[in-house]
């Protein structure tokens, strides 16, 4: 039996002293199509960070297939948030696509024929080939995304991890990414997805991470995204707040008598 | 000045060749660099590391004694890496801004330079160092030993740019996944910063301090104009650099009290200006030809659509005089006259005397018009939830701007309807398939 593709123990991640992960601790079985999902700062795109190793982890171990990310970098492929880049950059699509291949490429070596054919395979899966030659500058906000999709996919990784790919996306490139989420879990790959609607969660992916500062719960969906575990991420804290609001009110305890 | 000018060329002076080479050379290698700065949007770090060169050679002058260029090189080398170290260090450990980091290095390292001027001046050998020339920069006193180190080191800032071109491209456009890659963003960085350090340095002596920031950055800035291609950007950024190059030594030579660098700046400024205006597509006499164009077809499709609605429910080629257009339009008859005149030139339009109607063409063009209208009008009122009366600005703005396949996406989504929102028919895709 082989080692889960991405697997999280007791992760804790702080800005600035201020925590804002909390001993997070699950695993992704291998072949599955995975969401993390939370409220707004939850800590959904810093998991992803520190998984990636771009912050530091206070403390918490990181593998990916039983390794670390060095040992398995090239099994691993990352999309950012679209939001991250100039997309009024000086590149083509096919180059942006064309730099999935970099990772593979000697100090001084160039893309050859084959990095090519890769890059084109992966702009025709996201629907984008005969967009190859434009510049990036010239794309629609859900074109941008397909584009990064297919860089990732240009990769040939085993583990795909995905930071918000269905934010502020065009229908068309919604039906094309979950095609393509259909089209990798059969091809075995495993797919981690940071996610947003709630009321797709269920149709797209099998496995869940439900996330709120620490880990409320992840699991098949069936196991793990229950009414409870969701009101435990969105509504728990709030609801709390409100019941002990309501106690003080209760027994008067307020200003005054304090 | 004609004659000054062939003289100029005629390279017999040696003087001469020497302050040209060092001219194009700078030129050449500031504008190269300088795009990657320029895309980092680390456009101001030229500046900052120009001045903070200057403590670095006051330093090395007190310390050795000598204006030998290797010796002062080095030091300004010293201390623009240490004022890289003191940026990095800022914007990562405190929550001070990167621009606000590069004023804070810029202005210490400078004015600790200038205390240091200040001394040397004081000091028994200081006035003939020339030390000061290094503010403005002081081409004519290049000998071919200094353009050989300039040589040197702007072979080496193009050979690297040249090689590294594509890994440069990939850490600038994505920090975060050229990192998850594996790729060492940190070791690239390093390479970029030193580059960097380099052009500012050979260019002290030529351009000066204060003007280095300028040569390296201007270059870029004017490319950017003429290309989306990287590549093509690059080459353009250091031919500019060269031309600049080359003019600021030929009037330096023209008119002997005109100190090179600054010319070099104007050169470049002025290619940047040309740039500015004049850049196909980015440039803003090309932007301002789109939207005049833009505003010439706005017209005519709403003259267009005006008759399509006038001959409505029946006649569609009815006749319809200036004056009952005009009801439906707010422009000045005159400006009526120009579109009507340019839709007939055209052949979407007949007319006799004062009146007009659509011809067979212009129905066809009406009719696909009216339908982009009505069916915009109607996804505001639906999608948008604004009511009915709010909408008919904004369909007027978009509906011109609605691609075939917008529009095709857009029916699509309304589940092909028959009526807009005020109740209008909306004419079928193909009226003939219909009918």
């Amino acid at each position: 039996m082989s080692e889960a593709p991405l697997s999280v123990r007791d992760l804790t991640v702080s800005y600035q002293h201020k925590p804002v992960l909390w001993d997070v601790d699950f695993a992704i079985p291998e072949g599955r199509t995975a969401a993390i999902i939370g409220p707004n700062g939850a800590g959904k795109s810093t998991l992803l960070k520190a998984v990636m190793g771009f912050v530091q982890p206070a403390s918490g171990e990181i593998r990916f297939f039983g390794d670390t990310l060095e040992a398995r970098r090239s099994l691993v492929a990352y999309v950012p948030q679209r939001s991250e880049v100039d997309w009024d950059f000086p590149i083509s699509v096919m180059d942006t696509v064309l730099m999935g291949r970099y990772g593979r490429l000697p100090l001084l070596g160039r893309p050859r024929a084959a990095d090519r054919e890769a890059a084109r395979r992966a702009l025709e899966k996201v629907g984008m080939l005969e967009f190859a030659e434009r510049q990036i500058s010239q794309l629609s906000g859900g074109q941008q995304q397909r584009v990064f999709i297919a860089r990732a996919l240009a990769q040939e990784a085993s583990l795909y991890l995905m930071d918000e790919p269905f934010a502020g996306v065009d229908v068309a490139t919604e039906k094309a990414i979950v095609e393509l989420l259909k089209e990798l879990r059969a091809e075995g790959k495993t797919v981690v997805v940071v996610h947003h609607d709630l009321s797709t969660v269920g149709d797209y992916f099998e496995h869940v991470v439900l996330l709120n500062m620490r880990l409320v719960a992840a699991g098949p969906i069936e196991e793990a995204f229950t009414p409870e575990t969701l009101n435990k991420t969105y509504g728990g804290r709030l609801g709390m707040l409100s019941e002990v609001a309501e106690r003080v009110r209760e027994y008067g305890l307020d200003e005054r008598t304090g | 000045m004609g004659q000054l000018f062939l003289e100029f060329w005629r390279l017999d002076d040696p003087n001469v060749v020497w302050v040209l080479a060092g001219a194009v050379l700078l030129g050449g290698a500031a504008g190269v660099i300088g795009v990657f700065a320029f895309l980092q949007k680390r456009a101001l770090i030229g500046d900052a590391l120009a001045h903070a060169a200057l403590p670095g050679v006051a330093t090395a002058f007190i310390l050795f004694q000598t204006r030998e260029l290797e010796v002062i090189l080095a030091g300004a080398v010293v201390s623009c890496a240490l004022g890289i170290l003191a940026i990095d260090y800022l914007v990562d450990h405190t929550r001070i801004k990167p621009d606000s980091a590069l004023a804070i290095v810029l202005s210490v390292f400078f004015a600790f330079g200038a205390f240091e001027m200040t001394h040397i001046q004081q000091m028994p050998v200081g006035n003939q160092a020339g030390l000061d020339k290094l503010l403005f920069g002081q081409a004519a006193a290049l000998t071919a030993d200094d353009v050989r180190v300039l040589g040197i080191v702007a072979a080496l800032i193009l050979v690297v740019a040249a090689l590294l071109f594509d890994r440069f491209r990939v850490v600038i456009f994505d920090r975060g996944f050229a990192r998850a890659i594996g790729m060492p963003v940190r070791f690239y960085d390093f390479l970029l910063s030193t580059l960097l350090v380099l052009a500012v340095v050979i260019g002290l002596q030529l351009a000066g301090v204060v003007l280095m920031a300028a040569v390296i950055l201007t270059p870029a800035a004017a490319a950017r104009y003429w290309s989306n291609r990287l590549g093509l950007i690059v080459i353009l950024a250091g031919l500019f650099g060269v031309i600049a190059g080359i003019v600021g030594a030929n009037v330096s030579y023209i008119a002997p009290r005109m100190p090179t660098g600054p010319w070099m700046v104007m050169a470049i400024t002025a290619i940047f200006f040309v740039s500015l205006f004049a850049a196909p597509e980015r440039g803003l006499y090309a932007r301002w030809r789109r939207r005049a164009r833009l505003r010439r077809r706005v017209a005519e499709e709403n003259v267009l659509r005006t008759l399509f609605k006038l001959g409505e429910g029946g006649d569609q080629r009815r006749w319809a005089g200036v004056n009952e257009i005009l009801r439906y339009r707010s422009l000045s008859p005159v400006a009526l006259g120009r579109v009507l005149r340019r839709l007939e030139a055209e052949g979407h339009l007949e007319h006799a005397d004062d009146r007009w109607r659509l011809s067979g063409a212009g129905l066809e063009r009406a009719r696909a018009i009216t339908r982009r209208h009505r069916l915009w009008e109607l996804y505001l009122t639906r999608q948008v939830e604004l009511s009915p009366d709010q909408v008919h600005d904004d369909a007027e703005a978009v509906e011109h701007l609605l691609t075939p396949e917008m529009e095709r996406a857009l029916a699509e989504e309304l589940g092909t309807p028959e009526a807009d929102p005020h109740g209008q028919a909306i004419p079928a895709d193909n009226p003939r398939a219909g009918g």
